[in-house]
């Protein structure tokens, strides 16, 4: 497989890369682009701990080559605190003291925002549903929960 | 006599038609998607999909797992993620299925099939829904194996329709 | 041993205070709460702490194990004492470094955030002091604060590294990127112990990036080594080899087969840990008063959301190596013998892990021998040796898998008159030579197959505990919480039967059966009765399961509120009282409380065992050997610190045994049915 170059916008910068077409978006972010907050838990799609918004969706880069990333924005967990509802989590994440190991929760915070872009008044069912398919094996969950609901009331 | 006779082997040819085009439907590649449960499922063997992903309100899962959150506009053989544009859950009135994961007896799918699309639709739908399409490009898992194709070519399936469909849509 | 402060302390210019922290942070709160404890003895302002985790060197040991660790909760209970002395005494040092200055007499002085005050309202800053206190003398002796003199032990602190855990800066040791660094993974031979016969690299050298591939040793066995400039590139190779496997000689474990042998032998006596009054005194008891009850847990991964990975460059006549080791001295001293170099050669950095569970750190230093051998072949580059999430899975190392026979004799009291039990499982500490081996093992059984029930504080006449090491052929390590997470499990389900039977509230039922002199579990066991009020009125859809545990000199009592939805136990509230000692931060306890239930929870999830089948390992990857995910989680769970002034106990292995028992026997009041193999089955009621 050759190498191709890619242009792309991360957090709103430009980045160019010249990589394998097959490589997954999160090892180009993690290794090419030196950003490491975005993590390797498992590589199918099974933890989340890959979760970056692209094109406005959260996915789970480990899964997407970059031959598929076509032109769409790329977000990361980097760039959360330059983003007024990932400020917000943030914040909701400290007050309540959620993190343990951590390793997990920069997929956690961005499946968070992006449920809280499109949900400001999440219930604990679409809490346990948009979060359902991330891992956390410190078991900070009943953390979380607490401070998604404090983070939806900064927003309401 | 005649009549009835050309009438019933129509009619015969027609049933037999419509038990291909059954078999499509129900093998997994088509009926991992057509669900009667509130989430997909995945495999040869056709178990629950992992990472308690749902239908969500319009069958593409829920924001931050959404189908889209993993499946791309194709398939990523790479990662071992299948995709095709607009990956998505059929809805629930086109399930397969029953609530304990058992195919629906051919009859009750065939008259499901016939109350929600009109013949040209639904010749349509197999013919050119990329959905239905991938299942003969379903790509490759991770360990390289190809995943299982329908029991027959896609224009072999697309025959079976167009037959049924000329035969009067008749159900078992 | 020595501690001299300045191996701990740093006192900037700036005023900003770094505190060295000598056990690994893996999410267990020790790098805010250890400096927690030397910043009130020192009177420092906790607004200007730091904490840096600390590398391999023998100032760094636990005071007590005397190695440097994580594990058995021991973190705060055996550096507690260490760490207000250092703070104590840094203190002093810079009282006395005051007086100096201001020709006063230190006991004149008074400290308070970071600030010596003289009794002639004269100041200094700490930051203005440190060089002239470094010059003072380390005193032996210093008086220590009371308890009630305490500012920031015991105080609720929210941790130092959330924020670097929440913008993505923390860098974990899969994250390190160093210049020239190479990425290596292992292919791994399928059966444990099986060794390279050939290898066909042709295709797999295609990939661009490909740096090397070789043969390497492994502790047991061999594996080939793919080396590239990215991780992607090594991935591709590694899944291009065409490798020829010797397997002649391999024992193959299988599940099925362990099954039954570890059933047969549960029906033996095995090695006597405890005996009391007369153990064939249950041969004597009516049938109908006798339970006999088998039960059955599987081996268990960790799963640290962070797989393994060490990265070691190997210079010649030195070495340096980047880890996340709970073992460091074993880690670097594996890698000091691969490279043939004296341990005192090899820097060792510790970094931050994303979760250990006890998997990270193992006494063969497997980990570090295997990035070393690679670094070995590649002199002058950074090698990090990354594990798949499949490596990691398949790896080896796991929690043992357990029998456990109990025959049980009742009372007409109701209350237990005859207890045999005989443990089947395997040991980590027996054959390693180790100072563990010493401590734990006797007579050959190892002390941690039976803890949980040898030592219980259960008062039960004619009491025996036994136990047998089949040798099953698959690598067994501690995972969390160690021997009580199955022992707890067989204990706590039958006292909950008995307490049924009996027509009991199962609370005051282990009351009445406790040792009376058991203060702290009396203590616990009142509490929880207190504050778990809310059992008594429950509907009728929900049961409340109650259970023990004591870990480590620390008793914990839960009650799990359970219901049953879409087949699967929905855990709806636990209260859970806790007898620790000095709570040095309620936060940080209720955060493993909780997090350790979640741990716990992974016992009875469904794809919650590894099985091996013809020696190899089934599970590969998360999607077949699941941990819990938010809805197998609690949605509530509440803790209660019995107010101590005691030194502090164990905590972040403690809860992890409590929850299994609790959601059974809460199933078992809501279906009638108790289970006794582990994990449950996909479908309940």
């Amino acid at each position: 497989m050759s190498m191709t170059t890619y242009h792309l916008r991360v957090n709103g910068e430009r980045k160019s890369v010249t990589v394998d077409p097959s490589t997954p978006l999160l090892w180009v972010l993690r290794e090419d682009l030196n950003m490491t907050g975005t993590k390797y838990g498992c590589g199918i799609g099974a933890c989340g701990a890959c979760t970056v918004h692209l094109g406005g969706i959260a996915t789970r880069s480990c899964l997407v080559p970059m031959s598929l990333v076509g032109d769409r924005d790329v977000v990361t967990i980097e760039g959360m605190s330059r983003d007024p509802i990932g400020r917000i989590v943030q914040e909701a994440w400290y007050d309540k003291d959620v993190v343990q190991c951590g390793y997990c929760q920069s997929g956690q915070i961005m499946s968070v925002v992006a449920l809280l872009k499109s949900n400001h008044k999440p219930t604990d069912a679409n809490i346990e549903e948009s979060l359902g398919g991330n891992l956390c094996r410190c078991g900070t969950y009943v953390r979380i929960r607490e401070a998604v609901k404090s983070a939806a009331e900064k927003l309401a | 006599m005649l009549i009835a006779i050309l009438f019933l082997a129509a009619q015969a040819d027609g049933l037999a038609a419509w038990e291909k085009v059954y078999s499509v439907l129900t093998s997994p590649r088509c009926i991992n998607c057509h669900t009667a449960t509130n989430y997909p499922q995945q495999g040869d063997d056709r178990h629950r999909h992992f990472a308690n992903v749902i239908r969500g309100p319009q069958d593409k899962g829920v924001v931050a797992l959404n189908c889209a959150t993993c499946h791309q506009s194709s398939n990523a053989n790479s990662t071992g993620v299948p995709g095709a544009h607009d990956w998505h859950l059929a809805p629930l009135s086109m399930k397969w299925q029953d609530l304990n994961d058992q195919p629906l007896p051919s009859s009750e799918v065939c008259r499901s099939v016939k109350s929600q699309l009109d013949g040209p639709h639904l010749l349509k739908h197999h013919e050119e829904e990329a959905l239905v399409l991938w299942a003969w490009q379903p790509g490759r898992r991770t360990d390289g194996t190809m995943r299982t194709l329908p029991p027959m070519t896609h224009e072999q399936f697309v025959e079976a329709t167009r037959q049924w469909i000329n035969a009067g849509r008749p159900c078992p | 041993m020595q501690f001299p402060p300045d191996a701990f302390i740093h006192i900037r210019p700036d005023g900003r205070i770094v505190v060295m922290v000598n056990r690994i942070e893996i999410g267990q709160g020790v790098s805010t709460a250890l400096p927690m404890i030397l910043a009130d003895e020192m009177d420092a302002d906790w607004s200007q702490i730091d904490a840096e985790s600390a590398p391999a060197a023998d100032v760094y040991r636990d005071p007590v194990a005397q190695v440097q660790m994580v594990g058995g909760s021991f973190s705060i209970p055996h550096s507690f004492q260490q760490y207000r002395e250092l703070g104590g005494k840094m203190r002093a040092m810079l009282v006395a470094a005051a007086a100096d200055r201001w020709q006063v007499r230190p006991e004149h002085c008074r400290t308070e955030k970071s600030v010596v005050y003289g009794p002639n309202n004269q100041s200094a800053r700490y930051a203005d002091l440190a060089s002239e206190a470094a010059r003072k003398s380390v005193p032996d002796k210093v008086r220590l604060k009371d308890p009630s003199e305490f500012r920031i032990i015991g105080t609720k602190v929210r941790r130092l590294d959330s924020k670097a855990k929440c913008d993505g800066s923390q860098k974990f040791g899969l994250d390190l990127n160093l210049p020239g660094m190479l990425v290596a993974l292992l292919a791994r031979p399928p059966v444990f112990g099986g060794r390279v016969k050939s290898v066909d690299d042709r295709d797999a050298r295609t990939v661009a990036g490909v740096r090397d591939i070789f043969e390497i040793p492994l502790v047991k066995g061999t594996a080939v080594a793919v080396v590239a400039n990215r991780f992607w590139a090594a991935k591709q190779a590694r899944d291009r080899l065409k490798i020829d496997w010797d397997l002649s000689g391999v024992e193959r474990a299988d599940t099925t087969e362990l099954r039954s042998a570890f059933k047969e032998l549960a029906g033996k006596p095995g090695i006597v840990a405890v005996n009391r009054g007369d153990p064939s005194a249950f041969d004597a008891i009516a049938p109908e008063n006798r339970i006999v009850a088998d039960f059955e847990f599987p081996y268990l991964a960790h799963a640290s959301m962070e797989p393994l990975n060490m990265t070691v460059r190997f210079d010649g006549d030195r070495a340096e190596a980047w880890s996340t080791s709970q073992l460091p001295e074993s880690d670097r001293a594996g890698i000091a013998d691969i490279l043939g170099l004296p341990p005192e050669k090899v820097m060792f950095h510790i970094g931050a892990a994303g979760g250990a569970f006890g998997r990270k750190g193992t006494l063969d230093g497997h980990l570090g021998r295997e990035a070393a051998a690679i670094a070995k072949r590649i002199r002058g580059t950074p090698i990090k040796l990354v594990y798949t999430r499949e490596d990691d899975t398949q790896g080896g190392y796991y929690r043992p898998m357990v029998h456990h026979r109990v025959e049980l004799g009742v009372g007409s009291d109701g209350m237990p008159n005859a207890w045999r039990q005989v443990v089947v499982g395997d040991s980590f500490v027996k054959g390693s030579g180790s100072q563990w081996e010493g401590l734990l093992v006797h007579n050959g059984l190892d002390f941690l197959l039976v803890e949980g029930s040898a030592n219980t504080r259960y008062v039960i006449p004619n009491f025996q505990v036994s136990g047998h090491h089949p040798n099953a052929k698959v690598r067994v390590w501690s995972w969390r919480s160690v021997g009580y997470s199955h022992n707890m499990f067989v204990v706590e389900t039958l006292i909950d039967e008995l307490a049924m039977r009996a027509n009991a509230d199962p609370i005051a039922y282990r009351l009445k059966l406790v040792d009376p002199d058991a203060k702290k579990h009396r203590v616990a066991l009142n509490l929880l009765a207190e504050r778990g009020a809310w059992r008594s009125s429950l509907s009728s859809d929900h049961a409340c399961g109650i259970a023990f545990s004591d870990y480590h000199d620390t008793p914990m009592a839960c009650a799990a509120d359970v219901s049953i939805e879409n087949g699967r136990p929905r855990i709806h509230r636990v209260t859970v009282a806790v007898a620790c000692g000095i709570a040095v931060n309620p936060l940080t306890i209720e955060n493993q409380v909780q997090g350790g239930l979640v741990f716990g929870i992974s016992q009875i999830v469904p794809n919650g065992a590894i099985t091996v089948k013809d020696g190899r390992v089934q599970q590969r990857n998360f999607d077949t050997y699941s941990p819990p995910y938010i809805k197998d989680a609690p949605m509530a769970v509440d803790v209660h610190i019995v107010p101590s002034t005691d030194p502090p106990t164990a905590m972040g292995e403690c809860p992890v045994p409590l929850i299994a028992p609790a959601v059974v026997n809460a199933l078992a009041r809501l279906t009638g049915k108790r289970y006794r193999t582990l994990p449950l089955p996909p479908t309940i009621g």
